[in-house]
């Protein structure tokens, strides 16, 4: 009798494993089918108990681990539930080099937020896979969005909707070290293409072995150099970036694109400023004091601050050449096209609430990043201020390109440098592959959704 | 009625466990269905997402929409026509070529070296294995800083009056700069897998070598290199495994570059997956290297598994 009860126990045991693997497994893939039903039953049960009162609804909100970023949006829940009491915003943050990963592999599994922050080089793959919702309509008519916003907001509007709207934008500007300009007797900040030439050759300073003690440029295509190309350069130089239908990369329609090309890697290869790798990257070179001039974003102003406060240094808007232009960029907020019924108001609530003039306010102070609104970067506290000022007064000429991959357009432009680099390749031949390369990324992109 | 009935298989079926099963039997049947429990473990856990990483190899799904539309073996097609696979193959394969003997020779050397010694042996096997515990992202970021273009490495270099070199930034050095510090980083494991096999070596062979007057030599190459060759084949197994799936120390050292001389098959799949969100090719890259992987040990486990007559 004994053993059979062994038998009978391990026999159950088995039985009762083997229920909890498939069960688990049944139940992760009808979630999403099934689980709204449940919740419909319910409510319409509860219904006629909270008919008179708003509905207790929470909502999650999905932001990168950007520590200012996340103690300033708590503090803003904080505030926006005791505006709505009954709405429960939960904020979640993912570290930011595992953001798409973290996000692509948990939707699936059913655990999405409400609204989720994301940087607008991703919305294009996001829209079209098919993973975000049109901002509602009521909340955010379009027309508003273009008459309040910088115009670069429009990379955002993708098919005649705007998928998302952000607090606060970036943009680029020239960095100089004020006690390396000094030392070199440099009095007026460059304002034109080959000014930046003169003055970064001034500022370069190098060992008896040829060696860079300080560069007088840094150069570091892989970090904001490309964008400075895209949406600085070829502008200036009087090219275009991409066709207003968003198919065709204009760079080498006319000779623009080339002499922006060749100008960027001539601080590398002819004026010998700068190079890449050089302490790590361009900012690690700056903050440490081993370059004298850096073009980097206004996003850059919060971690000097925190992390390297006796870095005497001064912004100025980035040289022009036919004519002014600047790169910007900006992370926005979005929701996701499972969201509705109350979690969708209260999600439009929030965004609402995230996009006012008192948050964009804090932003600044908070972030150093500027006011999205042009009514509150154009504030007078805002435009005279020594840092901020410069990054303001650009935005009128600012553009975000429209990017089908952010990571891949990058490689591809960091790849084409490192052909003259390292292996000696005519810069117009370069060139010339790059623009195909990038071509073939946006002809993959617009073959894949017009089948859609 | 179906309640009689039921007591009543019941009461037979207990009655045939006591007559046909033997306690031979039935202790086999709970070993085997001990061993079952794992199993299933195994199965659910590793089987069932091999077998749907095939699935979607077929499918054309982007991880963030719904549906994932058959496209047959397009998914094969497209990553054999890229670029980047190829040269992720090659370089994968270089990662194998220089890694798995690196790792062999260097950790043999260092095991025989501390076969020899008593004293700090502990010492030296801690230090030797403290690599191996790091985690893989300081130790590449270490290095990343000792090759650095204005590096410690480089320094050193120009003191010496030599050219400074581009190292990681280099795509002919690079490759081979994060092979040897994988080697680096694995010798402390690969040691202890030698001395482990070093001591079951019983001592009166080299004994009885050394009375018909053997060197040295003779000695390791007679009785040490095939007396270790079980052990050899483990670690050239695994080595290979796990060198065919280098991809931490690239990602943090170079990220591929520069011109994806360091991409390797992992890395790009990787890519694939969580940059592009082209979980269909991801999935038949996956499905490629673990093709790979399988002829490879097959063909090593038939090769280099010669049976030594004790």
């Amino acid at each position: 009798m004994m053993k059979t009860n062994k038998w009978t126990t391990t026999l159950s045991g088995l039985l009762i494993l083997t229920l909890a693997i498939t069960g688990c497994g049944s139940n992760n893939n009808s979630n999403q089918q099934e689980s709204p039903k449940p919740t419909a039953t319910t409510d319409t049960s509860k219904a006629t108990e909270t008919a008179d009162n708003e509905k207790d609804v929470t909502i999650e909100y999905w932001q990168y681990e950007f520590p200012a970023k996340v103690d300033l949006i708590n503090e803003l829940i904080t505030e926006f539930q005791s505006l709505h009491p009954h709405i429960t915003v939960k904020q979640t943050n993912f570290p930011y080099d595992q953001y798409n990963q973290k996000v692509a592999t948990l939707v699936p599994a059913g655990k999405g937020p409400d609204i989720i922050n994301l940087y607008y080089g991703w919305l294009p793959k996001y829209v079209s896979s098919g993973y975000l919702q049109p901002l509602p309509e009521d909340s955010f008519p379009t027309a508003e969005i273009e008459s309040n916003y910088y115009p670069l907001v429009s990379a955002a509007k993708i098919d005649g909707s705007y998928y998302a709207i952000p607090t606060a934008v970036r943009t680029l500007a020239l960095f100089y070290n004020k006690d390396l300009l000094n030392k070199a007797q440099i009095t007026e900040l460059p304002t034109t293409w080959e000014q930046l030439v003169e003055t970064s050759k001034k500022l370069t300073e190098t060992d008896a072995k040829g060696q860079f003690v300080t560069e007088g440029l840094a150069w570091e295509p892989g970090a904001q150099l490309h964008h400075w190309y895209r949406d600085g350069l070829v502008h200036q130089a009087g090219g275009q970036d991409l066709s207003e239908d968003r198919r065709k990369i204009l760079w080498a329609e006319t000779p623009a694109g080339l002499e922006a090309f060749q100008y960027l890697l001539d601080f590398a290869i002819k004026h010998k400023v700068g190079i890449n790798g050089f302490y790590e990257n361009d900012s690690n070179a700056f903050m440490t004091g081993h370059a004298a001039l850096n073009i980097d974003g206004s996003f850059r102003l919060g971690s000097i601050k925190k992390d390297f406060a006796d870095l005497n240094f001064g912004v100025a808007p980035l040289p022009s050449y036919k004519s002014k232009s600047a790169p910007s960029s900006f992370w926005a907020n979005a929701i996701p096209k499972n969201v509705e019924g109350d979690k969708l108001k209260a999600a439009s609530e929030f965004l609402k609430f995230l996009t006012s003039k008192e948050v964009q306010e804090k932003w600044v102070d908070q972030i150093g990043e500027l006011p999205a609104q042009k009514a509150v970067a154009t504030q007078d506290k805002y435009v005279n201020d020594e840092k901020l000022g410069p990054f303001i007064n650009q935005l009128d000429d600012s553009r975000a390109h429209f990017f089908i991959d952010e990571t891949q357009e990058k490689t591809l432009f960091v790849d084409a440098t490192n052909e003259v680099l390292l292996n000696n390749v005519p810069v117009d031949k370069a060139f010339t592959d790059l623009v195909a390369k990038t071509q073939k990324l946006y002809d993959d992109y617009w073959a894949a959704v017009d089948k859609k | 009625m179906l309640e009689q009935a039921l007591r009543l298989t019941a009461r037979k079926s207990r009655e045939l466990l006591h007559t046909r099963l033997t306690y031979r039997t039935q202790r086999y049947l709970f070993i085997y269905i001990a061993l079952g429990i794992p199993l299933l473990y195994f199965l659910s856990t590793r089987m069932a997402p091999i077998l749907y990483a095939f699935n979607v190899s077929v499918r054309e799904w982007d991880l963030l929409s719904q549906d994932k539309p058959y496209v047959g073996l397009a998914n094969f097609s497209a990553l054999f026509a890229d670029e980047i696979f190829q040269k992720s193959i090659v370089n994968t394969f270089k990662f194998v070529i220089i890694g798995v003997p690196g790792q062999l020779i260097v950790g043999l050397a260092v095991a025989l070296l501390l076969h020899n010694v008593q004293r700090f042996r502990g010492f030296f096997r801690t230090v030797y294995f403290i690599p191996y515990v790091t985690s893989i992202i300081a130790v590449s970021w270490v290095f990343r800083w000792i090759l650095m273009r204005n590096g410690w490495l480089n320094e050193m270099l120009l003191n010496l009056g030599l050219e400074p070199q581009l190292f990681l930034q280099s795509p002919r050095q690079a490759l081979l700069l994060i092979t040897l510090t994988m080697i680096w980083q694995s010798t402390g494991f690969q040691m202890l897998i030698f001395m482990t096999g070093l001591e079951a070596i019983p001592r009166m062979y080299y004994e009885a070598a050394a009375i018909d007057g053997a060197g040295a030599w003779r000695k390791f190459r007679h009785i040490t290199l095939p007396l270790l060759n079980p052990v050899i084949v483990f670690s050239a197994v695994i080595g290979v495994i796990s060198y065919l799936q280098s991809f931490g120390q690239v990602l943090s050292m170079t990220n591929g570059g520069p011109l994806n001389a360091t991409t390797t098959m992992v890395l790009h799949i990787y890519n694939l997956a969580f940059q592009q969100f082209k979980m269909g090719s991801a999935a038949a890259a996956t499905v490629v290297l673990f093709a790979v992987i399988l002829a490879l040990t097959l063909l090593q486990l038939k090769v280099l598994n010669k049976k030594v007559e004790y």
